[in-house]
């Protein structure tokens, strides 16, 4: 009883909130919306027992992609309005339903088959040692990929986004150091 | 009323044809990277219901990877955005078609 309550009014939430980000023209808007609608997605996954899930959605993407995404819309000019395509709404509302319709057909082709045996079932132990222990037998060497995955993106944004990070203090001579800040000095008028 | 896997998989369709309809009609990039993530979130809602009903954890260590690639994707994309606002003072679409032949 509790649960389908708690289902419907998260699942109307999340809706409202992405139906937010998706429409509005303003982009601080969005971005709190969407800030929102990710919260709401973790309460599902309490529902669904998927604890430390739950507890990673809100601190990865409600706090760390969120935090990103408030810092690099700093770079950009948030407070004009957000122009849109003008295309035909009933080929772009016809595409999205047939691709969805798509996704639930191969979501829903193996349980209908119904042959699968679950590999690693849920046990009695919470569900964050569970977890733990998938992830660092079965899944170790996805889990090692994805931290170099990370530490990648991690020196590409710094790269990126910094400024002067082409240029190396402790490689350069005294002098070339000099050169730049004179450089620097003049180019400061122009900024 | 009991609360079954088909709900999770509706709803699961009803968030990622929002983020499809987002995709398609924004021109903003900024705008394009957060339909994106609908769509990441939906995939995950899918995958964790998956893994409950099944009895199974692989769904959830799905999740787990799918956010740390979104994650990455972020960092990723926002850094070439800031570049590209940097030089062309915009971060529209349309503007970006300097491969066309």
């Amino acid at each position: 009883m509790f649960e389908a309550i708690a289902f419907y009014l998260f699942a109307f939430l999340t809706i409202a909130m992405f139906y937010i980000t998706v429409t509005t023209s303003q982009a601080l808007y969005a971005l709190t919306a969407l800030a929102a609608g990710m919260i709401f997605i973790s309460a599902f996954f309490f529902i669904l027992g998927a604890d430390f899930l739950g507890a990673v959605q809100i601190v990865v993407y409600s706090g760390a992609v969120m935090a990103l995404y408030s810092f690099g819309m700093m770079f950009f000019d948030t407070t004009r309005e957000v122009k849109e395509k003008q295309g035909n709404k009933y080929i772009v509302v016809g595409l999205a339903t047939v691709a969805a319709v798509l996704v639930v057909l191969i979501f829903s082709a193996p349980i209908l088959s119904d042959n699968i045996i679950a590999l690693y079932p849920i046990g009695e132990a919470g569900n964050t040692q569970e977890v733990g222990v998938v992830l660092f037998t079965k899944y170790l060497v996805p889990f090692e990929v994805a931290a170099i995955m990370l530490l990648v993106a991690m020196i590409s944004g710094i790269v990126l986004a910094g400024k002067k990070m082409d240029a190396s203090l402790t490689l350069m001579t005294e002098k070339e150091i000099q050169d730049m800040r004179k450089e620097k000095k003049s180019k400061k008028a122009l900024l | 009323m009991e609360i079954g896997l088909n709900h999770y998989l509706v709803l699961s369709t009803i968030l990622f044809s929002i983020g499809l309809v987002g995709v398609m009609r924004r021109k903003n990039l900024l705008m394009l990277f957060f339909a994106t993530e609908i769509l990441l979130n939906s995939v995950n809602i899918a995958f964790a219901a998956i893994s409950h009903y099944y009895g199974d954890l692989t769904g959830q260590m799905f999740a787990f990877f799918v956010i740390a690639i979104a994650a990455s994707e972020v960092a990723v994309g926002l850094g070439l955005l800031i570049v590209w606002h940097k030089r062309y003072n915009n971060i529209d679409l349309d503007y970006l078609n300097t491969m066309k032949g």
